[in-house]
């Protein structure tokens, strides 16, 4: 049989085949150009000329406010992590209290958007107790709201952890606490990492809906911009771009760690 | 290995899977066979130590298996154990899964330990194979990086869990001849099997358990000849039905 050509279907991806990555660029660029075009076609269409001139003026607010979402969503992830690995565990917890609080803290907090959570938490707990920084406030509520999602990644890993690889555990030996550190433990990672990396997009997202207690993060500061110089078309396309700038190389360091664990999906 | 079990009993969920098996002999080679479900694997798992019995007791080398979470492990680190199918850790590679136990469990230093695990897999004809994770490996090389890493810290006994049943017919010889290699070398081994050649010709004796119970133990020359018991004789006579000969 002749091999076919490689150039004989330019369009077409052969089945559990990897793409030639100078193919798989080409196309990409095909539907990234036709992307650009059906926008601008609209905005022609819409009769808008956009103007990216407030740019340069508000270069230092659109900045810090960058770099604020930046921070904002890294505290949050370490903090969710911390709320969500605990909140897994508790789940399957012995201590009947403690494994409903943790059930119910992940039913309401899923069970509800974030802009709730955040007016509720912001104006009566916040309030109530005394938290009055905009920046803490947000980093406790976005880690409240991102935990349990957490909780839900690991609780799902933990339960996929294999019977038999725990059997084999007991078998050579390992105590329970060398099973965990060198069996559970590391095949959670693999199987939690490329979702957990996917959370983290999710975060940086989520972190803009705190613009709505005037958190001055990157939407805000657009909102605040946007406020007096009526560009909304062009603030919020930059501030699209810049959320892109975040989140696309996150989902791209996700799916490295998928095809770098692979295996655990694959046994 | 002396082993002794007295009146071993083992129920799950109330429903009796060995009821009440006495033994007491020095065992070199053992095979265990016998229909499915006659609890020849539960048998296994409680001599390892991996699942308590509901009653009775097991004895080895005249100390009682005391099945107490704390003193267990220790007592399994002195088997090695073989399962049917992936017994592998998956994200650790062959070489990985052979040195990790013996560093951990047995307290050799890291270098060494990969020493003496590649030594092994080399000696197994796996040198290749080493930085492979299982599931890069065919079923046959899974089962033989098992064994190596059950032998590794050169156990009392080794206990192997149909350890070729998931085999392509191919595989299943490798298996076997590594086994009885190792027999050779003077490793002690209990191995549930239904490879009856295996058995008869491997192993210095065989037992034959049966709805629970052990109807019939000895040597096995004398077993496969001579069958005592109608169910043992039946056994026997429906895995001739289809052989060769």
């Amino acid at each position: 049989m002749k091999a076919p050509s490689p150039l004989a279907r330019p369009f077409t991806a052969a089945p559990r085949q990897e793409t030639p990555p100078l193919k798989a660029a080409a196309n990409y660029l095909l539907v990234c150009v036709a992307v650009i075009a059906v926008f601008w076609v609209s905005l022609g269409m819409a009769g808008i000329t956009l103007n990216f001139d407030f740019v340069e003026q508000y270069r230092d607010r659109i900045g810090s406010g960058f770099l604020l979402t930046v921070e904002l969503s890294a505290a949050s992830l370490v903090a969710s992590m911390a709320i969500g690995v605990p909140v897994a565990l508790g789940q399957s917890a012995r201590v009947l209290p403690v494994r409903y609080l943790c059930d119910l803290y992940v039913k309401l907090v899923r069970g509800t958007p974030l802009l709730v959570q955040i007016y509720l938490f912001y104006y009566i707990i916040g309030t109530a107790w005394g938290i009055d920084n905009k920046v803490v406030a947000g980093v406790v509520i976005l880690s409240v709201f991102a935990g349990a999602y957490i909780a839900e990644i690991v609780r799902g890993s933990l339960l996929s952890i294999d019977e038999g690889q725990l059997e084999a555990a007991r078998a050579v030996g390992f105590t329970r606490a060398q099973t965990v550190r060198h069996v559970v433990l590391p095949q959670l990672v693999a199987r939690t990492l490329p979702a957990l990396t996917g959370q983290f997009a999710t975060i940086v997202k989520d972190s803009s809906l705190l613009s709505v207690i005037a958190v001055i993060e990157l939407t805000q500061t657009i909102r605040e911009i946007t406020a007096t110089n009526y560009n909304f078309f062009g603030g919020f396309l930059l501030l699209g771009g810049l959320y892109l700038c975040l989140t696309l190389p996150i989902m791209f360091v996700s799916k490295r760690f998928e095809k770098r664990f692979s295996y655990a999906h694959e046994a | 290995m002396r082993m002794r079990l007295e009146h071993l009993e083992k129920g799950f969920d109330g429903v009796p899977v060995l009821r009440g098996i006495d033994f007491d002999d020095d065992v070199t080679t053992l095979a265990v066979i016998g229909p499915s479900g006659g609890g020849k694997s539960t048998l296994l798992r409680i001599v390892g130590g991996l699942i308590a019995p509901t009653g009775g007791t097991v004895e080895v080398d005249g100390e009682r298996v005391d099945y107490d979470e704390r003193t267990l492990p220790s007592y399994r680190s002195q088997l090695g154990f073989v399962f049917q199918a992936s017994g592998l850790f998956h994200h650790l590679s062959a070489l990985e899964n052979v040195a990790l136990p013996l560093s951990v469990v047995h307290g050799v230093p890291e270098d060494q330990a990969r020493e003496r695990a590649a030594d092994l897999l080399a000696r197994f004809g796996l040198a290749a194979e080493e930085a492979k994770r299982p599931t890069q490996l065919s079923g046959g090389q899974q089962q033989r990086v098992a064994i190596a890493r059950a032998v590794a810290a050169s156990p009392k006994m080794l206990l192997l869990d149909e350890p070729t049943s998931a085999l392509d017919p191919e595989y299943t010889n490798d298996v076997l001849d590594l086994i009885r290699d190792l027999k050779e070398t003077g490793t002690r081994f209990i191995v549930v099997t239904h490879e009856m050649g295996f058995a008869r010709r491997a192993c210095d004796k065989v037992a034959f358990l049966h709805g629970g119970r052990l109807l019939e133990y000895g040597e096995s020359a004398r077993l496969f000849d001579h069958p005592a018991t109608p169910e043992l004789q039946r056994f026997l006579g429906k895995l001739l039905e289809w052989s060769i000969r």
